[in-house]
């Protein structure tokens, strides 16, 4: 429904995106997911009509959105920090988008009443934006948002801000507003749990560009690149003389030293092979209920291999351990792609270049 | 518990500058004139039965509508202005916000007698307009100079709060409403016009005030003819020397001004939002 070809753009010298391309199906559910400051929200707005790419081009059904003035777009945008109107009860915002479409005012009240009860603010609905706490002004930011029932909505956060039970309550609403309005989402999330549930394909962004577009288990199992493979999850990676293998911390085996292989052959840390052994100290462990956390050092590796484990765990700090997994769980990711830029990078500063 | 602001130095400055002089305007008001000027200690309120007098109803009407006739230009004037500036990058909007207050920095008079120059009968105006085929204008020594004039004088009183709310506003309101349908129009008449009410109330205040009270305008650009309440003042002081008078009248404007800037502080706290 909505193509997002080559599209890059510029502050200043700052480039916010990059190259960027993006198909998005009707109905569809698709979530960005990437570090602070990669372009999320400049993209957003690009489709919202609030930035004009420097290059690239956005259809919708296949027409040019750009030229297309905001305000006659079919789509909602639910602002990062919200935008309410300030002088405007919960109830007029909400009802602002659809009094522009002139609808007669029993159909605005139906409506406004019926998107309040959703998001749960009812008892608010006379009260101004400066009287509620930041959660409920979120929820009033996503009624405003969905309550026009647009072709495609884009949110920012949307539930950044909520509690466990009312975030699981709308996200249950959107699934529904997917499901039987057939409205198209484009949802900018920081929770991994939250994007893996609700999407049915997962956009993971790192500085200005798109590093891999793909359902939420391919994601996680299959990263393309040592971004994705660090960023989704927590996987170990291991560098290797042609690529990184990626391994995630459940899929590693955990075992005592002197109980297991004792006198086994020393490891000097890189991995040769798949299904290669490790041996380490156990410098952490945590119980997180369910599953346990296991943070183990092996020389000749910057950082702790992380391992998790059902239930609570059988070794504790300090002792020896080896390390082992399966072969299917090692992912490699070969040096030679292109768009593994280095981790943690914010968008890249351009060099003696002005737009 | 909330400090009174109004100790130490503060307070020292109202009693010096506020206090001792609307007291003692306020106690001539209630004395009878004394022969050569000044007071002399006979209680009366016949000065305030004077005012009734529709000689002086007149005036008080006639200058408020000077004073309101400038505020409606001054606004609409001035909130294109400063809307405009608001829009330009930032350091230009410092540039143009110089250029407003610019005039400020020149002598009042000399400004005043310049515009006797432009509008006078031989002057750059009626040279304009016979440049473009119209005839000469008697525009000097009429109300309409007088509104120029106090126009000219007061727009920068309009515009930099008009501006100041303006620029407060946040812009993302704006794309909120154009996201949500409105149109450019729609959104300056839900969003934007709204949320600069407290902005439009304290320039309409700080043009009226001095424009209703003002005499020297009226007197260069009006030529006297047009006597408005701040005239009136003067002469009572100074020519007619009739100071209780002038003080009761004094007392009356400040009463005006009183209830104006009641009803501005009332609005702008209903228009507050946070
Ligand atoms: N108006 C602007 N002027 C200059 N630079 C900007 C502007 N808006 C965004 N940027 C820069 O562009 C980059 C991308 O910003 P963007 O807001 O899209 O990030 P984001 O992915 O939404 O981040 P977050 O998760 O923190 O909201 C950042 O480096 C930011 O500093
Ligand atoms: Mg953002």
């Amino acid at each position: 429904m909505i193509e997002i070809k080559g599209v890059s753009h510029r502050f200043g010298r700052t480039r916010a995106l990059d190259d960027v391309s993006l198909d998005i199906g009707e109905g569809e559910f698709c979530a960005l997911l990437g570090p602070s400051g990669c372009g999320k929200t400049t993209l957003l707005r690009i489709l919202a009509g609030f930035e004009t790419p420097d290059v690239g081009a956005v259809t919708l059904d296949r027409e040019d959105l750009l030229s297309v003035p905001p305000h006659r777009r079919p789509v909602n945008l639910m602002f990062q920090s919200f935008a309410l109107f300030p002088h405007m009860s919960v109830e007029r915002n909400v009802a602002y988008g659809l009094e522009r479409e002139r609808l007669p005012r029993a159909a605005i009240r139906e409506r406004v009443d019926a998107v309040l009860a959703t998001v749960g603010l009812t008892a608010y609905a006379r009260r101004k934006p400066h009287e509620l706490s930041g959660g409920q002004r979120q929820r009033v930011a996503l009624a405003r948002a969905i309550v026009k029932r647009p072709r495609l909505l884009l949110l920012d956060e949307p539930l950044s801000a909520l509690d466990k039970q009312v975030r699981a309550e709308m996200q249950l609403e959107l699934k529904r507003l997917q499901h039987e309005v057939g409205i198209t989402f484009l949802v900018v999330t920081h929770d991994q749990e939250e994007a893996m549930s609700l999407a049915d394909r997962i956009a993971v962004m790192n500085a200005g560009r798109i590093e891999q577009t793909d359902a939420p288990v391919t994601l996680y199992e299959r990263p393309r690149t040592t971004f994705v493979a660090g960023f989704v999850g927590a996987n170990n990676l291991f560098p290797g003389p042609n690529g990184i293998t990626a391994v995630r911390p459940e899929r590693i085996r955990i075992r005592n030293r002197i109980g297991g292989g004792k006198g086994g052959n020393d490891n000097d840390g890189t991995v040769e092979g798949e299904g290669e052994r490790l041996t380490g100290t156990v410098v952490d462990v945590s119980f997180h209920g369910g599953t346990s956390h296991l943070a183990v050092r092996v020389p000749g590796l910057d950082r702790p291999v992380l391992i998790a484990v059902q239930g609570p765990s059988r070794v504790t700090s300090g002792e020896q351990v080896s390390l082992s997994w399966p072969p299917d769980a090692a992912v490699h990711i070969p040096a030679s792609i292109p768009a593994s830029t280095p981790v943690s990078t914010p968008a890249s500063p351009i060099e003696g270049e002005e737009p | 518990m909330k400090r009174w602001p109004l100790t130490g130095p503060g307070l020292t400055y109202l009693t010096v500058f506020m206090v001792i002089p609307l007291g003692l305007v306020l106690s001539y008001a209630f004395l009878r004139r004394g022969r050569f000027g000044g007071v002399v200690d006979e209680p009366t309120t016949e000065n305030f039965t004077r005012l009734a007098d529709p000689l002086y109803a007149d005036v008080v009407l006639h200058s408020t509508w000077i004073a309101a006739l400038t505020t409606v230009l001054a606004l609409l004037i001035g909130y294109p202005t400063a809307y405009v500036i608001a829009g330009l990058p930032r350091r230009r909007q410092t540039i143009a916000l110089i250029a407003v207050v610019l005039p400020f920095w020149t002598s009042f008079l000399i400004r005043v007698y310049a515009w006797i120059v432009l509008l006078s009968g031989p002057g750059w105006l009626n040279k304009a307009l016979r440049a473009i085929g119209l005839g000469p204008v008697d525009v000097l020594y009429t109300d309409a100079a007088v509104v120029t004039g106090l126009l000219y004088a007061y727009l920068p009183l309009m515009i930099l709060p008009l501006y100041a709310s303006l620029v407060r506003l946040d812009p993302q309101l704006r794309e909120a409403a154009a996201n949500l349908g409105a149109g450019p129009w729609t959104s300056f008449r839900t969003v934007t016009l709204p949320l600069t009410v407290p902005g439009i109330l304290t320039g309409c205040l700080f043009v009226f005030v001095p424009s209703f009270g003002n005499f020297v305008i009226p007197e260069l650009l009006g030529g006297g003819r047009s006597v408005l309440v701040g005239n009136l003042i003067r002469d009572q002081f100074l020519k007619a020397r009739d100071w209780p008078f002038g003080s009761a009248l004094a007392l009356a404007l400040l009463a005006v001004l009183m209830v104006l800037l009641l009803a501005q502080a009332w609005a702008a706290r209903r228009y507050a939002t946070r």
